[in-house]
C-alpha cells in the first residue's frame, strides 16, 4: 500500500511575511491582491476577528487599522522563492515529491525508516527550522485521504500539526468530522446537491453506492468515492502538466485612457506569457488580447472587446508575440474610455519538439532561428534578475503599473532589499 | 557539467557567449582557457573536473541559506564590518561560540552566542566599545540563524 502525505504550508503568504518579521508572529496579518484590491490571505488571528476573505481593502481599511491588523501588498517574488525552498527541503528528504500548488505538495512516504508518522514529525520540524515556514502534514492511503488527514491535523491542536489517518484507531470518526464541502474534488455545486440528499460529511459520501455516485457525478465523483474508501485513483504526478493556455493580465494601478500606455502594458504581459511559454517548452499558434473598462463604476461609459490573432508559424519569440498582440490592441482600442485592465492569452499551445508542421509552413529551421536569442535573454534574466534585459516596447515607467504600496522587501532575490541586522 | 569550449572562441558570437556566461554557476573558474585546435584530442580531457562553485562552498544547503546585510561596528573583531553581507544558515543548530542572528526587542542583531564569567548566556559583541547583552529567562528573544560566512568587499 502506498502511503501518501500532504504537506501544506500554514497561511502561506502570511507565514512568508512573518519569516522576516518575527514581531508579527501571533499578530493579525492580511495580504492583498494585485493593486491592493481585496484581501486574499488572512492569518488565523484575522480569521478570529471575523474578517472575511475577498473583501475590498478600501472597505475594511478603517476596521483593520483599528484592530491592529498589518496589511501587505502581495509580494509574489518572495512567496515564490519561499515556496521553492520548502519544496527543495521536501525533495532532499522524501523519496518522491509532487508539487501540487505554491503551498502544497504530496509526497510518497511508503516504507520510510521509522514509519510515516515519526518521519513526518521530523520533516515538519526540519521545514520550519530551515525555511521559517510552518507546515501541517496529513498521511493517508490515497491523496484524498491525505487531504482529509491534513485538514484534521491543522484544525485539531492536539495533533500538533501532523495526523496519520492510516494508523488512526477510528478513521471513520475523522471522516464524519469532515464536511462534504471540504472533501478534495467535490466542488461547491456538488456539495450543495449532495446536502440536499442528506449527505453532510465525507463519511456519508463514502457510504453511497458506486452506481449512484457515477450516475449523479460522473467518473470524477466516482474517483473521489473510491479514494475515500482507500483505493488510489489519482496517480502520483512527477512534474507539472504543461498548460494548454497561458494568461497574463493585470488590473492597472490607475485607469488608463491612452493607447500608448495600453500598448506598453500589452508588451509587458506578452513578455511574461512568452517566458512561461518557453519555460514549459511550448510554442503558441494564437494570441488573444482583451481590454475592458471598470464595470463596477456606474455612470462611466463602458466598453470591452477581445481579438484573436492567429500566427502564421507557431512560436515562442517574444517580439513576434508583442507585434501580434499590439496590433490586436490597436485594432480594438477606442478613444474616450477609462480602461481598467488588459491582457494577453496564448492558446493553441503545442510542445516545441512535437508540433505539427504544414506544407504551407516556412521551413522548419525558421521556427528555431530566434530560439538562441530568446534563450540568452531568459538565462540573463534568470541570472541577474527579472527585466535585466527587456523590450523597449514595455516602456520605462508607465503609470499603468500595479499599485503595491504596502509591499515588503524582496528579502531573498534582490541584493538591495536584504534584511538588515544590527551589528 | 557540460561545457562547450567552442563558445569561448567565437568572440563575435555574443549571444552564445552571454548565454553561456549566464548559465554558469555564480562563481566558477574555467579549468583551461587555452584554445584547442580542431581535430586534435585534448590531453586535458580525461582530467576534467567540475569547476569550483563558490555557492556550494558557502551554501551547501541553499534552501536554508539566507543573505542579510550587517549595519554597525559591534562585530569588527569577528571580521564583520558595516555593509557586509552575512551568509546565514538556518539549518544549523545554534551552539555556544557561534555568531548568530538574534531577534531581540523588535530588531535583528548579529552577535556571538557566549557565556559570561558568571556562566550566564550572553549575546557578545566583538568590539570593546560595546557591551554584552545578558540573556535571562525573561528576555524575549529568538535565534533566527547561524552566520557561516561574511562577504566583505576589499
Amino acid at each position: 500500500m502506498t502511503e501518501y502525505a500532504l504537506i501544506d504550508c500554514n497561511n502561506f503568504y502570511a507565514s512568508c511575511e512573518r519569516a522576516f518579521r518575527p514581531d508579527l508572529r501571533n499578530r493579525p496579518i492580511v495580504v492583498l491582491s494585485n493593486n491592493d484590491g481585496c484581501i486574499i490571505a488572512r492569518s488565523n488571528e484575522v480569521k478570529a476577528l471575523g474578517i472575511e476573505m475577498g473583501i475590498p481593502y478600501f472597505k475594511c481599511k478603517a476596521q483593520l487599522d483599528r484592530q491592529g491588523v498589518t496589511a501587505f501588498s502581495s509580494n509574489y517574488t518572495l512567496y515564490g522563492d519561499m515556496s521553492a525552498r520548502v519544496m527543495r527541503v521536501l525533495q532532499r528528504f522524501c523519496p518522491a515529491v509532487e508539487m501540487y500548488s505554491i503551498d502544497e505538495a504530496f509526497v510518497d512516504l511508503t516504507g520510510v525508516p521509522g514509519g510515516a508518522l515519526a518521519f513526518s514529525r521530523h520533516l515538519k520540524a526540519t521545514v520550519e527550522n530551515w525555511t521559517g515556514i510552518p507546515v501541517s502534514i496529513g498521511i493517508g492511503a490515497t491523496k484524498t485521504l491525505a487531504k482529509v488527514a491534513n485538514r484534521f491535523a491543522k484544525k485539531e491542536s492536539r495533533c500538533r500539526g501532523v495526523f496519520d489517518l492510516i494508523r488512526s484507531p477510528e478513521p471513520d470518526r475523522v471522516l464524519r468530522w469532515t464536511d462534504i464541502g471540504d472533501v478534495w474534488g467535490i466542488g461547491r455545486r456538488h456539495a450543495k446537491r449532495l446536502r440536499s440528499f442528506d449527505v453532510q460529511t465525507a463519511f456519508d459520501f463514502k457510504q453511497l453506492s458506486r452506481d449512484w455516485v457515477k450516475r449523479k457525478m460522473t467518473v470524477t465523483g466516482l474517483h473521489t468515492l473510491l479514494e475515500l474508501r482507500g483505493f488510489p485513483c489519482h496517480e502520483f504526478a512527477a512534474g507539472p502538466v504543461p498548460k494548454k493556455t497561458i494568461v497574463s493580465s493585470r488590473s492597472f494601478g490607475h485607469p488608463v485612457t491612452r493607447l500608448e500606455h495600453l500598448l506598453e502594458a500589452t508588451a509587458q504581459y506578452c513578455t511574461r506569457a512568452a517566458e512561461k511559454l518557453r519555460r514549459q517548452k511550448s510554442v503558441t499558434s494564437t494570441v488573444l488580447v482583451f481590454l475592458e473598462t471598470n464595470t463596477f463604476k456606474p455612470g462611466q461609459p463602458q466598453y470591452s472587446n477581445t481579438m484573436s490573432i492567429p500566427l502564421q508559424v507557431s512560436t515562442a519569440h517574444t517580439p513576434t508575440l508583442i507585434r501580434a498582440a499590439q496590433s490586436g490592441i490597436d485594432h480594438i482600442y477606442r478613444e474616450g474610455y477609462a480602461f481598467k485592465k488588459c491582457g494577453v492569452i496564448l492558446s493553441g499551445l503545442e510542445p516545441v519538439n512535437g508540433r505539427w508542421l504544414s506544407l504551407l509552413d516556412l521551413p522548419p529551421d525558421a521556427h528555431d532561428r530566434h530560439a538562441p536569442i530568446m534563450e540568452a535573454m531568459d538565462t540573463c534574466n534568470a541570472r541577474w534578475g527579472r527585466d535585466t534585459l527587456k523590450f523597449a516596447a514595455v516602456g520605462i515607467n508607465g503609470s499603468w503599473r500595479m499599485k503595491r504600496e504596502l509591499c515588503s522587501q524582496r528579502y531573498t532575490t534582490a541584493w538591495k532589499e536584504l534584511l538588515v541586522v544590527k551589528a | 557539467m557540460k561545457r562547450d569550449t567552442r563558445c569561448w572562441q567565437l568572440s563575435g558570437h555574443w549571444v552564445g557567449r552571454v548565454g553561456l556566461l549566464a548559465s554558469r554557476g555564480a562563481f566558477e573558474l574555467p579549468l583551461s582557457g587555452e584554445s584547442v585546435p580542431a581535430g586534435f584530442p585534448s590531453p586535458a580531457e580525461e582530467y576534467l573536473e567540475t569547476p569550483l562553485d563558490l555557492n556550494a562552498y558557502v551554501a551547501p544547503r541553499p534552501e536554508a541559506t539566507f543573505f542579510v546585510r550587517a549595519s554597525g561596528d559591534s562585530m569588527i573583531g569577528a571580521g564583520i564590518y558595516h555593509d557586509d553581507i552575512l551568509v546565514v544558515d538556518r539549518s544549523q543548530q545554534p551552539q555556544q561560540g557561534n555568531v548568530v542572528i538574534a531577534f531581540l526587542d523588535g530588531e535583528f542583531t548579529v552577535k556571538r552566542l557566549a557565556r559570561s564569567c558568571d556562566g550566564d548566556l550572553v549575546l557578545a559583541p566583538e568590539n570593546p566599545e560595546f557591551s554584552p547583552i545578558l540573556l535571562t529567562p525573561e528576555t524575549d528573544f529568538e535565534i533566527w540563524g547561524v552566520v557561516r560566512h561574511v562577504i566583505h568587499k576589499v
